[in-house]
């Protein structure tokens, strides 16, 4: 076990957890500002992906696929809140699931109408393709580090809106007191719209930037929809902070886990018995994690201020 | 009072008279067929239920004169909806016949529902390796084959090609396991590593650094569906395309090459059957199915393809009837039908007897890329597990 391989497998772990961040962020914004579980958060990342793919492909221009998947998961994303969601913000959280998941099922049966089912067919543009030497002798996919650099900046953005902004100031205190904010004459409900929308467009973020390495098929929101809830539990459910430390946390863990873990049992007890413990114990770390943060702080690492 | 009584007699007797012909054969003969129809499995069932009606088309929807219905089933991948469809099927339906299915655990639990309703099931994809021994049953025929005769002959492949240092990789469930198991049953040289995966994982990056960093000669996988097309992309994109070359089997098939396109180009795979093979009766199926659909029909398509003509031979023998479930089965033994894999055999424990080919993803005449024979691996190979079934034939 070299230092370069841990190095390496330290980035992937960066890699997926800048992934799994940009699906919390909304999905714990939406949580923590609306008080709305929103299981149907994975299926506006499968449509990102699906818009991006449909997109570049009419335009064949990459980035062109990006700005208008980014612009229609945005839509799709308010659009859905006016129609289906706002009902919902007076109902319990049971009744809230159940018709979010009707979404799901929804999203998926119009996604598989429209684009048939078999997975789309996705490529990367030259200039994505290829592989950067970080340090000698360890080599990694030019895409991934985009990827983690693109998470990264919009983790800072993210931040500065919701600290630095008047708008993030409105969603500060319209999680910790809904009614004085529309009391004191702001539009609440043009405010869940945006917040939601933009939600819905990160969700899409990471859905289009997962399309030339994922599957792009209907269904593809719901595998790491679980993940995600992960995440925001021991994040803290509906801070940002919690979401990246959160998802950082997971990604390295899950990763290492997986990478690591089989070998290390080996020098602990017999191979056999670590080569069927090793993929069981890696494949439930992530979990494992998230009891151990529940019974030490049950409100998650970075709980949401709110009243 | 006495007229009404004779032309009620009179036309029961005209009425006897009619049905009089139809006595031994039914009126409608009623398939059942079981396959996954949602989800991201549900393009596996729409290859599948696309070659059943293509199979209907060819026999003019009728099997020895009788009209055929066959009435489609979802499982959603799960064997207590697959039971919960069985049953309706054969309780409100009526089915005479069932047919269909892909996943092993589902075949499992609808087998004893349909055996305990006194009828046959054809398994069009399915393979687990209990029904192909121990739990053999007359009442079960498969189509397709037993799950580690695909890996076998991957592994007999690469034995004889002298590939030593492979890297092994597949999902860790059951399937998974049989098909590592079979793939070492004929390979015996030396194995790098063996990585279970969790099962419906997305990102292989992981452990493609840790695949990178042990150097092996070649990789073999199994992964089906969409962990194939993730694995696949990932495998590209890592540079290790032209490095090591990929194994595979149940990973690139037509229904994963749309979306892998040329990244699939140079990967080798092993199968009974391919849309090239030189058949006729598969070469009707393929290009048919390419007319009617305007896409490219897979092995579980041809499988079930195949199923339908299975039943049409048992239906012609018992002269339009499904009635006499023994005889179904006594007819069904002949295999009496030109199958799209050729001439085929029965093993005792009802499953096919058959050749295997190593395939290449290849570029074809209009730039597609597609599979292509490359070799025979395996003449009549039979599963591992037919001495373990004790039927009387």
């Amino acid at each position: 076990m070299n230092l370069i391989l841990v190095f390496e497998q330290l980035l992937n772990g960066v890699q997926f957890g800048v992934m799994l961040f940009l699906m919390a962020a909304g999905l714990t914004l939406v949580f923590g500002i609306m008080n709305l579980v929103n299981l149907a958060h994975g299926s506006l990342y499968m449509v990102g992906a699906y818009l991006m793919v449909a997109a570049a492909q009419w335009t064949g221009s990459y980035l062109a696929g990006v700005a208008l998947g980014l612009l229609g998961t945005l839509g799709v994303g308010m659009l859905t809140e006016v129609i289906a969601l706002r009902t919902l913000y007076e109902r319990d959280h049971l009744d809230q699931v159940l018709a979010t998941f009707g979404l799901i099922l929804f999203f998926n049966e119009l996604v598989a109408i429209v684009w048939g089912r078999t997975a789309l067919y996705t490529s990367l543009p030259a200039w994505l393709q290829g592989h950067l030497e970080i340090i000698p002798g360890s080599i990694y996919p030019v895409y991934r580090a985009v990827v983690i650099g693109v998470g990264l900046a919009v983790g800072a953005a993210l931040w500065y809106v919701v600290a630095r902004t008047r708008l993030g100031m409105l969603i500060r205190a319209g999680a910790s007191n809904r009614t004085m904010v529309a009391a004191l004459g702001v539009n609440i409900r043009l405010l869940y719209t945006v917040v939601f929308g933009f939600g819905a467009a990160l969700a899409g973020l990471a859905g289009l930037m997962a399309g030339p390495i994922y599957a792009v098929q209907p269904g593809m929101g719901e595998l790491i929809l679980i993940q995600v809830f992960v995440v925001i539990v021991i994040g803290g459910i509906g801070s940002i902070r919690g979401a990246l430390v959160g998802a950082l946390v997971v990604g390295i863990v899950d990763t290492l886990g997986r990478a690591f873990l089989k070998p290390l049992l080996g020098h602990f007890i017999s191979p056999p018995a670590a080569e069927a413990a090793g993929p069981a114990l890696a494949s439930m770390l992530i979990y494992l994690l998230m009891a151990v943060v529940l019974a030490v702080r049950p409100e998650g690492l970075f709980p949401a201020k709110s009243g | 009072m006495r007229t009404p009584i004779r032309m009620l007699a009179a036309g029961l007797a005209a009425a006897s008279l009619a049905f009089a012909p139809l006595a031994s054969a039914q009126q409608k003969i009623k398939i059942g067929f079981i396959t996954t129809l949602s989800g991201p499995a549900g393009v596996i069932g729409k290859h599948m239920k696309d070659s059943v009606e293509l199979a209907l088309d060819h026999l003019g929807h009728k099997m020895s004169g009788v009209p055929v219905e066959v009435i489609f089933g979802d499982d959603q991948f799960k064997p207590d909806v697959g039971v919960q469809v069985a049953e309706e099927m054969l309780k409100k339906h009526h089915v005479d016949i069932m047919s269909g299915i892909i996943w092993s655990h589902v075949m499992m639990a609808v087998v004893p529902v349909v055996t305990g309703a006194g009828k046959v099931m054809v398994g069009t994809n399915a393979g687990a390796s209990p029904l192909a021994g121990k739990a053999c049953n007359p009442q079960y025929f498969s189509t397709s084959w037993n799950n580690d005769q695909t890996p076998e002959a991957m592994g007999k492949f690469m034995q004889e090609q002298g590939i030593n240092d492979v890297y092994v990789m597949a999902p860790n469930y059951q399937a998974g396991k049989d098909m590592v198991a079979g793939f070492k049953r004929f390979y015996k040289g030396r194995i790098v590593e063996e990585i279970f995966t969790k099962p419906g994982q997305q990102d292989y990056q992981a452990e493609i650094t840790q695949l990178r960093s042990k150097n092996p000669k070649a990789t073999f996988v199994f992964y089906p569906g969409g962990m194939g097309i993730q694995f696949v992309k990932q495998y590209v994109q890592a540079g290790l395309r032209e490095r090591i070359p990929l194994y595979s089997v149940f990973t690139v098939d037509e229904t994963t090459l749309p979306a892998l396109k040329e990244s699939a180009l140079g990967q080798y795979e092993t199968k009974f059957w391919s849309p090239d093979l030189n058949v006729p009766a598969s070469k009707r199926f393929v290009a048919d199915f390419e007319k009617k659909y305007g896409y490219t029909p897979s092995f579980y398509g041809a499988q079930s393809y195949d199923g339908m003509m299975l039943i049409d031979s048992a239906v012609r023998l018992n002269k339009g009837s499904l009635a006499d479930t023994k005889a179904v089965v006594m007819a069904m033994r002949k295999a009496d039908y030109d199958s799209i894999r050729g001439p085929f055999k029965w093993n005792v424990n009802q499953h096919p007897i058959e050749d295997f080919y190593l395939l290449r993803a290849e570029k074809g005449r209009d730039g597609k890329v597609e599979m292509r024979i490359q070799k025979k691996v395996f003449d009549d190979h039979k599963d591992a597990y037919y001495q373990d079934c004790h039927m009387a034939w």
